[in-house]
């Protein structure tokens, strides 16, 4: 009876966030490998996009458009149900993080070809001019400036990054969200516990806005 | 085989497409009627309420739309709001698009020229049709390529009602499946249909896109 009357539970919100954290870690473990990994197959999409090869530049085009127009969900759920068929056995946590991170090589490969398309071509001609390498120019005038240029969009990846684990609850993995609907279900008190869920996830991301206000400010500079 | 499935299963997935859509588009004009008015209420309102957007638009943006559907649709019947999982998730999609669609308008807004605002104060056009007949169509213009972007990110969200039960075609794909054991198959044609459906969708935006130009451009 207590707990009807009750519209809100203070105490009940309040105590969910210790083992909400908890579970957080995997969140963060989730999203933070996703974007790593997505930086490295993102690197060789982006190079494939911009190769000399039209079969290579083809085939980054449909990588990039694949990924970028089907839900996640359903990218895990592919992943999920791929892996047993061709024979590969894998953890679900690295299956996710695998999948997650394909999903960012997409966003990520875009998010440079768009910070190299915006260098002033004046610059590697005005190298080229002093006689440097091409290899030279692009190791030291081109990506340096397009890394830092492309600071803010790839935090603001890793935010959608953080939103989008909470998916990976669908196929198992005990990240925040599960967690949050295990504690649901055994404290019957769903809108403390999710909003718990969701305080903590505000709060991860503001940090992270925060670091990419820091960066966008010292790449500045 | 497969076309035994297709009978079978065939007038549930065509309901569940019928839901997705229905989805889809009334969450992407709900939300962005909504968003529409916070970014109005922002330029024209008192300065506490649009701090109280503000914390808003932070708060919808910084969590994940499943868990704000978890908090609807699971934690609403505690204080009262109870919602069948169909108005949920279309009140969900709706609150979780109305901030992107503020800002997008609040960026429209910015992007019109203060010049052309100030000329029509000094014909002596009222505040009000200045916002109705040359703030909002010429925002509109400038913000369409990131309404149309917008809209596109919500077909893909539409998938993430299926876990609070709204029946749209991927809960039918999972239940069709879980009957059929068709698991890869079903999820495959999935995903192969919404990439197909972005990508008609983006090609159909860009195509407005530069009919909306071409008619400014002669106008």
């Amino acid at each position: 009876m207590k707990a009807r009357r009750l519209m809100f539970s203070v105490h009940t919100f309040l105590d969910a966030f210790v083992p909400l954290a908890w579970a957080a870690r995997y969140t963060l473990l989730v999203s933070g490998l996703g974007i790593a990994l997505g930086l490295v197959i993102g690197v060789a999409v982006c190079a494939m996009r911009l190769s000399g090869s039209s079969l290579a530049r083809r085939a980054a085009a449909v990588w990039v458009s694949f990924l970028r127009g089907v839900p996640l969900l359903v990218q895990l759920l592919l992943m999920f149900y791929l892996l047993p068929v061709v024979g590969v056995d894998v953890p679900p946590l690295v299956a996710a993080v695998v999948t997650v991170g394909i999903c960012a090589s997409a966003y990520i490969s875009e998010i440079w070809r768009g910070a190299i398309g915006a260098m002033p071509p004046g610059q590697a001609e005005a190298a080229q001019a002093i006689g440097m390498a091409p290899r030279t120019i692009w190791t030291r005038i081109i990506l340096p400036q397009a890394v830092a240029m492309s600071l803010p969009a790839l935090v603001n990846e890793l935010i959608l990054l953080v939103k989008a684990s909470s998916l990976v609850s669908v196929v198992g993995i005990l990240e925040l969200t599960r967690a949050s609907q295990a504690q649901a279900a055994t404290t019957f008190r769903p809108l403390e516990v999710y909003l718990a869920a969701a305080c903590l996830y505000l709060a991860i991301n503001l940090c992270l806005a925060a670091l990419g206000r820091w960066l966008e400010y010292r790449a500045a500079i | 085989m497969a076309l035994d499935i297709l009978q079978q299963y065939g007038p549930m997935l065509l309901r569940g497409f019928g839901v997705t859509v229905f989805c889809w588009l009334a969450g992407t004009a709900l939300g962005m009627l909504l968003g529409l008015m916070l970014a109005l209420a922002v330029r024209y309102g008192p300065r506490w309420l649009s701090w109280i957007i503000r914390a808003y638009v932070e708060v919808i943006r910084g969590t994940p739309f499943l868990v704000q559907l978890f908090v609807l649709y699971y934690g609403g019947p505690l204080v009262g709001l109870r919602l069948d999982a169909l108005p949920a998730g279309l009140l969900g999609l709706t609150l979780y698009g109305s901030p992107y669609f503020a800002e997008i308008f609040r960026s429209g807004f910015k992007a019109v020229p203060h010049g052309q605002i100030e000329a029509a104060r000094a014909i002596g056009m009222a505040e009000p049709a200045i916002a109705l007949r040359i703030l909002l169509p010429l925002a509109l213009v400038s913000a369409l390529p990131a309404l149309v972007n917008f809209s596109i990110i919500l077909t893909k969200e539409t998938v993430i009602l299926s876990i609070i039960t709204v029946p749209e075609l991927m809960y039918q794909v999972q239940r069709m499946s879980t009957e059929t054991f068709r698991y890869l198959e079903a999820n495959a044609v999935l995903a192969l249909f919404f990439w197909g459906l972005v990508e008609a969708i983006s090609r159909l935006g860009r195509r407005l896109e530069s009919r909306v130009t071409r008619h400014l451009e002669r106008a």
